[in-house]
């Protein structure tokens, strides 16, 4: 049944990034039709980054969610919520801005730094295995000196038009990125869901317990270093090119824990099928929606993400009030 | 069967490095006061927060053995009964020993009376329940040495006595056991060694009648002779 259910969710990835790479935007075959090379071009150089991107940053988003939360044992960490975003955020813009290195290579080691940093923060300031409470109040402290340092950063960058330039970014998006961008963030995401694969059955054996867990030979310092390098590594290469995108990493996890028994480590794999359908789907909303203009997707997953966090919240406060 | 021999074994700052040998299907008793460091000896021969010296079971490092072989050498039971994931009480139990036959596997649901549990989450279990999963997830790979840090707290008085005749049964298959406890009398009339932990240091090594005799009980836990003689009407014969 659980083979079942991944399989159905890999198959509604592969449909939504078909969609993604055929359906927006006048129909691609007539194009094609009246002009072959012009709809190779919109297929290779706009439809394909954006498709791999969504791909990619969704389900390292999913994977490093459901790892981190495997490793604080606590549902409610993710990317986003820690201030791990909001890191990788604010040492691509550094990079860029203050250090004026905009090779796309220089801005994403610049995410990959600030994000470990984030996540190398969180445990000093909530513990290894910290409350809800203290994990949050930590994660909202670390998201919010990210925000102001950017904010920073931004203002004292020699380009005035920084604020401006930096703003889509900021907001998270996946439209107009080229190819070897797109290449980047794929490399870190692969980089990262690769570590994290090798990590499945350490966390598993995290939800007997840390003492537990060490008694059958494993070395939590290493499992968390790898978790922490591997989560750095892929949201801070994809957020340097499409932003912070917020509540897949929260939301994806959630899911993939229902669908395999909330087994913390085997819920890697759906979590980042989920994520990468998630962002696929709420990117394809953003194309396909009759606003007239284009919403950030970070948006989209705010709006879906934000009321599943609130949930998460009202349930562990009525499991503790049990 | 060599059991389990420690050598140098100790947790920086809480146990001293001692050497300790459990004879196979010996079963041990550890008491001592709190923070005496009946956890921390626990911790350090199961290879838990970075322990010095070197312990072996049946003549093999610990070390050198990689996680998905170790269940079937070493079983921990830890006091804290917490568990952050809610799993099902069946993949729990099997989640260390995947390659269980389902007789096996419901024998020992069975023994545990965890039968009418296994679907159930075990977020929704009691304590003194979780506390059987623990143990049945600790057995079922069929350990060569069981290491349980307080099995009988949160038990009723009928599962203090069925688990002490669990433990005395599996002992006698061959099992090396040792279990920490506050229970004086349970740990004079189950086992066949106690070890006495002070401060940090191995105090007494004996079997529970000489531990009696001795005094040493009175001494480590402060207390007049005359407090805790009842537990010697406890001793067999």
């Amino acid at each position: 049944m659980k083979r079942a259910a991944i399989g159905s969710a890999a198959a509604l990835l592969a449909l939504l990034a078909g969609l993604s790479l055929l359906l927006p935007g006048g129909d691609l075959v007539a194009i094609a039709r009246a002009n072959p090379d012009l709809a190779a071009t919109i297929l290779i150089e706009l439809r394909l980054p954006r498709t791999m991107l969504a791909l990619l940053y969704g389900a390292v988003l999913g994977a490093s969610g459901a790892a981190v939360q495997a490793l604080f044992g606590n549902p409610l960490a993710s990317p986003d919520i820690t201030g791990t975003s909001g890191g990788a955020a604010l040492g691509a813009v550094v990079t860029a801005y203050l250090f004026g290195i905009a090779t796309p290579i220089g801005f994403a080691a610049g995410g990959i730094a600030g994000a470990g940093a984030a996540l190398g923060l969180l445990p000093l300031l909530a513990g290894a295995r910290a409350e809800t409470a203290t994990l949050l109040l930590a994660g909202v402290a670390i998201s919010a000196l990210a925000g102001a340092a950017t904010a920073l950063a931004l203002a004292l960058a020699p380009s005035p038009f920084a604020f401006y330039d930096a703003f889509d970014w900021l907001m998270g998006s996946l439209v107009d990125r080229s190819l070897p961008q797109a290449g980047i963030a794929g490399a870190g995401a692969v980089a990262a869901l690769v570590m994290l694969g090798a990590q499945t059955s350490a966390l598993d054996r995290l939800a007997l317990g840390e003492e537990v867990a060490q008694s059958l030979g494993d070395d939590l310092r290493r499992t968390r270093i790898a978790v922490v390098t591997a989560t750095a590594i892929g949201v801070g290469a994809c957020v340097s090119v499409c932003g912070a995108i917020g509540f897949i990493g929260l939301v994806a996890p959630v899911i993939a824990r229902r669908m395999t028994g909330h087994h913390p480590g085997r819920a890697m794999l759906p979590a980042a099928l989920i994520g990468a359908a998630l962002l696929l789907a709420a990117d394809l909303l953003v194309r396909l929606a009759p606003l007239g203009r284009t919403l950030p997707v970070g948006v989209i997953t705010a709006l879906v993400g934000a009321p599943v966090f609130v949930w998460l919240i009202v349930k562990s406060r009525w499991q503790a009030a049990l | 069967m060599r059991g389990l021999e420690a050598r140098g074994v100790g947790l920086r700052g809480r146990f001293d490095a001692s050497d300790l040998t459990l004879a196979a299907g010996s079963l041990t008793a550890l008491v001592g006061p709190n923070g005496a460091g009946k956890t921390s000896l626990l911790h350090a021969l199961a290879g838990i927060g970075r322990p010095q010296g070197e312990v072996t079971i049946d003549g093999l490092d610990l070390r050198n053995i990689p996680p998905r072989v170790r269940p079937r050498l070493l079983g921990y039971v830890p006091a804290s009964r917490e568990l952050a994931w809610p799993l099902r009480v069946h993949a729990l139990i099997t989640l260390t020993a995947p390659e269980a036959s389902s007789i096996t596997v419901s024998a020992l649901l069975d023994a545990m009376a965890l039968t009418d549990l296994t679907e159930r989450r075990v977020d929704t279990l009691s304590t003194g329940e979780r506390s059987r999963v623990l143990i049945a997830r600790a057995l079922l790979p069929g350990p060569a040495v069981l290491l349980l840090d307080e099995p009988f707290a949160n038990l009723d008085p009928l599962w203090q006595l069925l688990l002490a005749e669990r433990l005395g049964e599996d002992a006698r298959g061959g099992m090396t056991i040792l279990f920490s406890t506050h229970d004086l009398d349970l740990a004079a009339r189950l086992a066949d060694r106690i070890l006495v932990i002070d401060r940090g240091c191995l105090a007494a090594d004996a079997p529970p009648a000489e531990i009696v005799e001795s005094g040493i009980i009175a001494r480590v836990f402060g207390v007049e002779r005359d407090a805790i003689a009842g537990w010697r009407r406890a001793l067999p014969g």
